[in-house]
């Protein structure tokens, strides 16, 4: 992975796409109390349900409208940024930290720790997904954290999977016989020469994963597990604004709408880059 | 050789199962948390709660738990359900049937649409319509089941209302099922309002689950009978002065499914898993939403039972699936 | 009464604008009915390609520039796609070169041999499944029935070979071209393939366009010859003639190139270079001619 590569990727209209929606998620995150024009969590119950700028009866202050106890629609959208985006960065290091190494280890290993990993993703592969991460959060308890073990503990055989495929096919490769060759130990060969060659792919998958992560953190606010409920999350808001849909349809298309664009953004700076950047992953 | 070939693959799902069961366990019972304290209702006594962990076994020892626990799953019983108070699998058995009814249709349409999309583009290479199919498929596979599922609600079921986006049956159609298998009920007694109306409440929550199946279908099949199409069998085919349609058909689209069929199968599972959230965005009434609510009222021994249910689901897709691959493969088959 | 097949002028390119590739610069070749015409060359001389613009299967990016393929008289390369798609497999039909991939791995013997038996003559099932096996007896495969249920992975390539020459007859047609139909298979299966190949020509007057590099496969299979370099035709003339005065140095290289029996293998001389040389100079010079006179290229001649 060269700078050329990495020039290139800049001029794929797919990783622009996405660098613009990544952009706009931190810029939104980050920012937040200064973009923000409410309070997301000031109420006023006397100006429930006020609509969006392009109906009839817009109140000051509330460009997109208030939800059903007069919180400001715009902000809460704003701070749900900030969710979304903390729970993807860090869930996705992490489960791409432990998939890789459990991944390395298995692949390059073999063995024992191979029979191990591989056995342990097979069982995980046997649960689905979703359910597994709900039932995790209602056994570790509510709150950001929990929402980020859960996706975690579930999502690490995204990681693992791919990686013990490819240094399986990467330990064949003349370059780790030589780094063997010349002296270099095991798992310093594993380490560096390996994961230099992985690295495009696990650009993609981390990529991938944050837009996954962020759907389940949704996923598990809409059930009604994630954070305290009232806090500005987009999953909340849109399991709010289902119970008010026919009276504002706008109160759970918004979130939808920010949670889709979202995640297209973050597929579309993976496919990207994949295109890209990466030789390996192919599907 | 099938025959040996199954026996082989049930041996391998054993373990599988066995790990399942082993953290399906765990999960509930050794995370931090004491699963009693999950389940008590506020203001019960302390001799409740002793009559309730001895009742659900909980006074033994951890890996005596977990033998009665297994021996129990041996002989069918998934114990007893706090919240409903009934038998686990009594319920679960009750409810499993409209999720599979939901999830077949669902894979029926994935797998109708996805091979029209994916042939289309092949017949149609080069030309828009190809263009049309790879937009689809992109959009397929970024966006989720759940996402799927909520676009549809607010698009089918609320700004052109033409669909129900909840429940399995219209309440207002008074009928009495024998079976809990209703579309297939209602099909062999001919009954076709009541088809009607399960299919219309099936509609919206089968198009989310299948869409992202469709996609992966399409795209997977496409490149595969591109590949196919470069063979040199396929040359001899036209030398042959068969059409196009017919040699994409009857040569290419064959040697294709194979792959198609390999690289798609983890999704069949992924629609299976889907049906949990689905559910619920739709109020239908099966095990996924029964699953959901299990979750939310910390009703344990249903929860493991569901969760128990679905990988026995999955690893019988699994199982299916390689099946389908050897049945498609002539070189295995015989080899 | 024209010719059964004659090729007139035909120039071919690979690609297009600036990047097109002149392959075929000007062929020129007539065939009889009944007639074998060996159509020989180095690789790269661009025979192939003659054989796969007469059959209408040439690679996506390949383009006929000029000149016709009459076919009774019929050009087949202007020809719509619905007569065109009529006449192949009836008229025209292949011997492909390597037996190994070109059946369909996934669809029994059977259904491979039937299929252009259906479409082309109309046969019921039945009837059409009858003549496959009788034509798998007429390449000397013997249990047809059992090889007409097998699938192309249990056949050996000389098998699958004969198979494919079954096919290639299947319907009687006027012309087969085959495209070094040996050229994949062991030594000694060779032979009999080559055998089976003249005695069903032979039987069934079909005329025969063999494409291949080997002057000693010529010698023993053609009536005609057309010796071809850098997609032109050097030499065209009846087989013994060729044999015995060859006219042109490179068919001269080309026989001090290849084995003989009566020759030990020490003795071969690899066609010189100085010559290869000047043909490859000569046929850039007549590209050169020609876009000098303002053929377009990457077009169709204006009027050569």
């Amino acid at each position: 992975m060269d700078e050329t590569a990495w020039r290139r990727s800049l001029g794929n209209p797919r990783v622009l796409f996405g660098l613009a929606v990544l952009a706009l998620l931190a810029l939104a995150a980050l920012g937040a109390p200064l973009i923000a024009p409410q309070n997301p969590l000031h109420q006023d119950l006397l100006a429930s349900f006020a609509p969006p700028f392009w109906h009839a009866g817009v109140v000051p202050g509330h460009l997109l409208g208030t939800d059903d106890l007069g919180r400001d629609t715009l902000s809460r959208l704003i701070y749900g940024a900030r969710i979304a985006l903390t729970v993807a960065v860090i869930s996705a290091t992490a489960a791409g930290l432990i998939g890789t190494l459990l991944g390395l280890a298995a692949g390059y290993a073999g063995g024992l720790p191979d029979a191990i990993v591989s056995r342990l993703v097979d069982v995980w592969m046997a649960f689905p997904p979703v359910l597994l991460s709900i039932v995790l959060v209602a056994v570790i308890g509510a709150g950001l954290e929990a929402v980020i073990l859960a996706i975690v503990i579930v999502d690490w055989t995204r990681f693992c999977r791919i990686v013990r495929a490819e240094v399986l096919v990467q330990r064949e490769q003349d370059y780790v016989a030589a780094a063997v060759a010349i002296g270099l130990g095991p798992w310093r060969v594993a380490l560096q020469e390996i994961l230099r060659n992985l690295l495009p792919t696990l650009i993609v998958l981390f990529t991938l994963e944050m837009g996954i992560a962020i759907t389940v953190e949704a996923i598990l606010s809409f059930v009604g597990l994630s954070i305290a409920s009232g806090a500005p999350s987009w999953g909340g808001m849109i399991a709010e604004g289902r119970l008010y849909i026919h009276q504002a349809w706008w109160l759970m298309t918004l979130p939808v709408g920010c949670i889709i664009v979202s995640v297209l953004g973050l597929n579309a700076l993976g496919d990207g880059l994949r295109q890209t950047l990466d030789p390996l992953v192919r599907r | 050789m099938p025959l040996a070939y199954l026996v082989r693959r049930l041996a391998m799902a054993i373990p599988t199962l066995f790990g399942v069961a082993i953290v399906d366990f765990v999960l509930l019972r050794v995370v931090p948390g004491n699963p009693i304290a999950m389940m008590i209702p506020p203001g019960a006594s302390a001799a409740d709660i002793a009559r309730l962990r001895a009742f659900y076994g909980l006074d033994q020892p951890i890996p005596v738990q977990f033998w009665r626990w297994l021996e129990a799953l041996l002989h069918g019983n998934l114990g007893v359900s706090i919240d409903l108070r009934r038998g686990v699998l009594g319920l679960v058995m009750s409810r499993l049937p409209a999720t599979l009814e939901l999830a077949l249709l669902a894979m029926v349409l994935a797998v109708a649409l996805g091979i029209a999309l994916g042939v289309g583009a092949i017949y149609w290479q080069g030309r828009w319509p190809e263009a049309v199919v790879d937009g689809i498929a992109g959009l397929g596979m970024a966006i989720p089941d759940f996402l799927w599922g909520l676009l549809l609600v607010l698009l089918l079921g609320v700004l052109l209302p033409i669909l129900p986006i909840s429940g399995r049956i219209d309440p207002m159609l008074s009928t009495h099922f024998v079976t809990p298998f209703y579309l297939a009920e209602s099909l062999a007694r001919g009954e076709f309002s009541l088809v009607g109306s399960l299919l219309a409440h099936m509609a919206l929550p089968a198009v989310a689950l299948a869409l992202p199946l469709t996609a992966v279908i399409a795209r997977i099949l496409k490149s595969a009978l591109v590949e196919a199409m470069s063979q040199d069998y396929i040359l001899m085919a036209r030398v042959k002065g068969l059409g196009r349609a017919r040699i994409i058909w009857t040569e290419a689209f064959r040697n294709a499914l194979v792959p198609t069929v390999t690289l798609s199968g983890v999704q069949f599972t992924f629609l299976v898993g889907g049906t949990v959230l689905i559910e619920r965005i739709f109020s239908y009434p099966g095990i996924g939403n029964m699953a959901i609510d299990a979750v939310i009222g910390r009703d344990l021994p249903l929860i493991q039972g569901v969760v128990m249910t679905f990988a026995v689901l999955f690893i019988l897709i699994n199982l299916l699936i390689d099946m389908t691959y050897v049945l498609l493969n002539p070189r295995v088959r015989h080899g | 009464m024209s010719a059964l097949l004659e090729i007139r002028d035909l120039h071919l390119e690979i690609g297009t604008g600036r990047a097109a590739l002149p392959v075929l610069r000007g062929i020129d070749l007539v065939l009889e009915a009944g007639e074998v015409l060996g159509l020989v060359g180095e690789s790269g001389a661009g025979k192939t390609m003659v054989g796969k613009a007469l059959l209408g299967i040439l690679p996506p990016a390949a383009r006929i520039t000029q000149g016709q393929i009459l076919y009774q008289g019929r050009d087949i390369a202007a020809m719509p796609a619905k007569p065109r798609l009529a006449l192949l497999g009836r008229d025209l039909a292949m011997i492909p070169q390597d037996p190994m991939s070109s059946l369909n791995p996934v669809i029994r013997i059977a259904g491979q041999i039937t299929d252009v038996l259906r479409r082309h003559l109309g046969l019921s099932r039945r009837a059409a499944y009858e003549r496959a096996r009788a034509l798998l007896e007429s390449v000397h495969i013997r249990e047809p029935e059992r090889v007409l249920r097998q699938y192309p992975h249990e056949l050996s390539g000389g098998m699958r070979q004969r198979v494919l020459i079954a096919i290639a007859f299947a319907c009687r047609p006027k012309l087969i071209v085959a495209d070094e139909p040996t050229t994949a298979l062991d030594v000694t299966v060779q032979r009999q393939i080559l055998r089976l190949i003249r005695d069903l020509q032979a039987n069934s007057a079909t005329a025969l366009l063999f494409v291949t590099h080997d002057l000693g496969l010529v010698a023993k299979i053609c009536t005609k010859v057309s010796v071809m370099h850098a997609g032109r035709i050097l030499e065209a003339a009846p087989v013994a003639q060729v044999f015995t005065r060859p006219q042109h140095p490179y068919t001269s290289a080309l026989f001090a190139a290849t084995p003989r029996y009566d020759r030990p293998a020490e003795a071969l001389t690899p066609v010189p270079e100085a010559l290869t040389a000047r043909l490859w100079a000569e046929a850039a010079a007549y590209d050169a001619a020609r876009a000098a006179a303002g053929v377009a290229v990457g077009g169709r001649a204006a009027d050569a």
